[in-house]
């Protein structure tokens, strides 16, 4: 049965196909697309989503879910502008801003790993909670007037013609990869969103797991936030509002199931491609932003409905079969 | 004692706790804050809670069955500033139609929903953020960067809120918030009586039970999310009567309130256990939370939210833990009763735990 076109069958395969026709039809509208700039500037318009998105596939894998990472990068890059403006130095600032993504990480695994509350509500109430820090700290205002070093950082390029995030981007992804697909604690994370009760009978550590992967997922979002900060130059309470939807969004579209036990960092990779040749072909369109987010919206529907649909068909069509050969068996 | 367990459920327990501690509230922000037992205070928490309480008990009846929707956000958005829209431009349309209209359309939107859900077997949590971006996009689209004014809309909608039903005391029970109540009891009524009621809690409590047992689980999952929507759509009627002015962000981030205020009140989110009376308290509590911080001078009002936040993982985390004991109180007690007559399967308990 295995072809060579088997691949096809599988969704990283359908999102490869989808994405060389939509990075096709780009490159022969727009000169200039298959260009290192064009794709370095496409990919810093949304890195720090993108980055948050990497670890966001470990929990959704683990069949849990982390709302509260947009709040958690807009509460870090506050923390680190208000106490810039309150006087620290900006690398102790910065410091603080993602010893708080700790923290949080280890409040948010405390309500999930030892109390045993759903991750939904947790991360749900962190989402409001962590918002509600940010603008504690920086009320209405907004606080700019970085060092310049620090804002080079965020919008110059670093090494060649990438900027920091993106170095940043491309170590984790590798690391992320090899922790997930080829380590030990990669196979627990599926293993647990498989079931979790068959984990534990496994002599699995779920607690422990759980638990570190919502620290990780805390941390990054606040370095993410501060790479955000970087990249703005200044900071706001209302910053990065929004974000989990995408993020969670690039997730799914990536083939990971919500129920977790299902799904690779490879499609991940391929959706985030996707979603960004996408918003920019649409851009080039002169689509809103607006649009371009509900396109992203229903492709997400779709890309769940379409393999269901099929899988209704099918057996319905199966069992049609099965109804028509029945009086010749009988 | 055993004569008040046999009365009283673990869950009903929940809600009269709630109720004491809105009262507790209530008293601590008296003596905080001045003039605050006035029945002023009572008609603006009243009319403020309308919109979320309304939305709320929608989004119960979805979460019983173990699903989420968040879309309602958008779908009030869009109810209030296309029936304003069409107001404004028509203002002879009777205010039945009207409400008929809101409600109507809320249900489409919410059919849609259900329809992806229950038939094409796509996760709610996908279906709703998905159509969340999307009627919030057509939404902004159709309006090209209009508003709906006050001033463009007929009298009897404007001299809505500040109607009165009745008068208890001094305290005046506004049109909007007798709405909402209604809405709470009627469906407070399904949820405990009728078989369709019923049926959510199986279905969420467990669904290969329920299809095994012949539940048209299908159905009545699409049927919770028509509600949901078609009271989104009530909301939206509501909000706008309330506001008046209507931009294209009307509604955003009333999903995750109206999930708030169920989850306080009590439904859990794995489906299957809560009551709309429950969220209706929740939504309650959030809002007089909300409502005082404002007016009390010792805090930031830019507390509310990270405060809002502390609340719903306590009030979740005391249910988890404290309903857990009392649900195995009440079972230990009722296999003493059955034990006494016949002996129990030991293992019996593990099921309702």
């Amino acid at each position: 049965m295995q072809s060579k076109w088997s691949f096809l069958r599988r969704w990283e395969g359908l999102l490869l196909v989808l994405l060389i026709m939509i990075v096709t039809y780009n490159a022969f509208n727009t000169p200039g697309y298959l260009t290192v700039n064009n794709w370095v500037n496409l990919f810093q318009l949304s890195i720090e989503k993108i980055i948050v998105a990497l670890i966001m596939t470990f929990i959704i894998i683990n069949a849990e879910i982390d709302l509260s990472v947009a709040s958690m990068m807009g509460l870090s890059a506050c923390l680190a502008g208000f106490l810039y403006a309150g006087g620290m130095p900006m690398e102790g600032a910065l410091a603080v801003g993602l010893l708080a993504g700790i923290v949080a990480g280890v409040f948010n695994s405390f309500w999930i790993g030892i109390v045993g509350l759903p991750s939904l509500v947790v991360t749900l109430s962190g989402l409001i909670m962590y918002r509600g820090l940010a603008y504690v700290l920086l009320e209405d205002r907004s606080i700019g007037n970085f060092p310049a070093w620090f804002n080079r950082l965020g919008q110059q390029p670093l090494i060649g013609p990438f900027p920091l995030a993106m170095i940043i981007f491309f170590v984790l992804l590798v690391f992320a990869i090899i922790i997930l697909h080829y380590s030990g604690f990669g196979r627990y994370v599926y293993v647990i969103g498989n079931s979790k009760e068959v984990a534990r009978y496994a002599g699995v550590r779920v607690q422990r797991t759980k638990m570190l992967l919502f620290v990780a997922s805390s941390t990054i979002a606040a370095l993410a936030g501060l790479l955000y900060a970087a990249r703005l130059g200044a900071v706001r309470g209302d910053m990065a509002t929004g974000f989990e939807l995408d993020i969670i969004t690039m997730v799914l579209l990536g083939g990971v199931s919500i129920f977790g036990g299902s799904g690779s960092l490879w499609g991940v990779l391929l959706s985030v491609l996707i979603i960004l040749n996408l918003r920019n072909g649409m851009g080039l369109a002169n689509l809103s932003g607006h649009v371009q987010t509900g396109v992203i919206g229903v492709l997400l529907i779709l890309s769940v409905l379409a393999p269901n649909l099929f899988a209704i068909v099918r057996t319905n069509w199966s069992r049609r079969r099965a109804r028509a050969t029945e009086p010749n068996g009988a | 004692m055993n004569a008040l367990r046999r009365r009283f459920q673990p869950e009903q327990i929940r809600e009269l706790v709630l109720i004491v501690l809105i009262i507790g509230i209530i008293i601590f922000f008296g003596t905080q804050i001045e003039n605050y037992f006035s029945p002023r205070t009572f008609t603006r928490i009243s009319t403020s809670v309308a919109v979320v309480a309304i939305v709320a008990v929608g989004q119960t009846l979805v979460i019983l069955t173990r699903n989420i929707d968040l879309s309602v956000g958008s779908i009030v958005g869009f109810t209030a500033y296309v029936v304003g829209t069409i107001l404004s431009r028509n203002n002879d349309i009777p205010p039945v139609a009207v409400v008929l209209l809101a409600v109507a359309m809320g249900a489409v939107m919410g059919s849609i929903n259900g329809l992806l859900v229950a038939y094409g077997r796509v996760p709610a949590i996908i279906v709703t953020l998905g159509t969340l971006a999307l009627y919030r996009t057509i939404l902004v689209e159709i309006s090209g960067a209009n508003s709906v004014l006050t001033n463009e809309l007929p009298r009897w909608l404007v001299n809505l809120p500040p109607v009165n039903v009745f008068t208890i005391g001094a305290l005046d029970i506004r049109l909007l918030f007798f709405t909402a109540l209604l809405v709470v009891i009627i469906f407070q009524f399904i949820a405990s009586y009728a078989a369709w009621g019923r049926r959510l809690y199986a279905i969420g409590s467990n669904p290969d039970a329920a299809r095994v047992a012949g539940f048209p689980a299908q159905r009545i999952v699409f049927t919770a999310f028509v509600l949901s929507g078609a009271l989104a759509g009530l909301a939206g009627f509501v909000f706008l009567a309330r506001f008046g002015n209507i931009t294209v962000v009307a509604g955003q981030g009333v999903e995750l309130q109206s999930v708030a205020a169920a989850v306080v009140g009590g439904v859990n989110i794995n489906g299957g256990l809560g009551s709309p009376f429950g969220a209706f308290l929740g939504a309650i509590l959030i809002d007089v939370i909300d409502n005082s911080l404002i007016r009390w001078l010792a805090i930031s009002e830019f507390w509310r939210d990270a405060l809002l936040g502390l609340l719903i993982l306590l009030a979740v985390a005391t249910d988890t833990v404290i309903m857990n004991r009392l649900r195995k109180l009440w079972l230990r007690h009722e296999l003493q009763i059955s034990g006494s007559d016949a002996p129990v399967e030991k293992g019996g308990a593990h099921h309702a735990v």
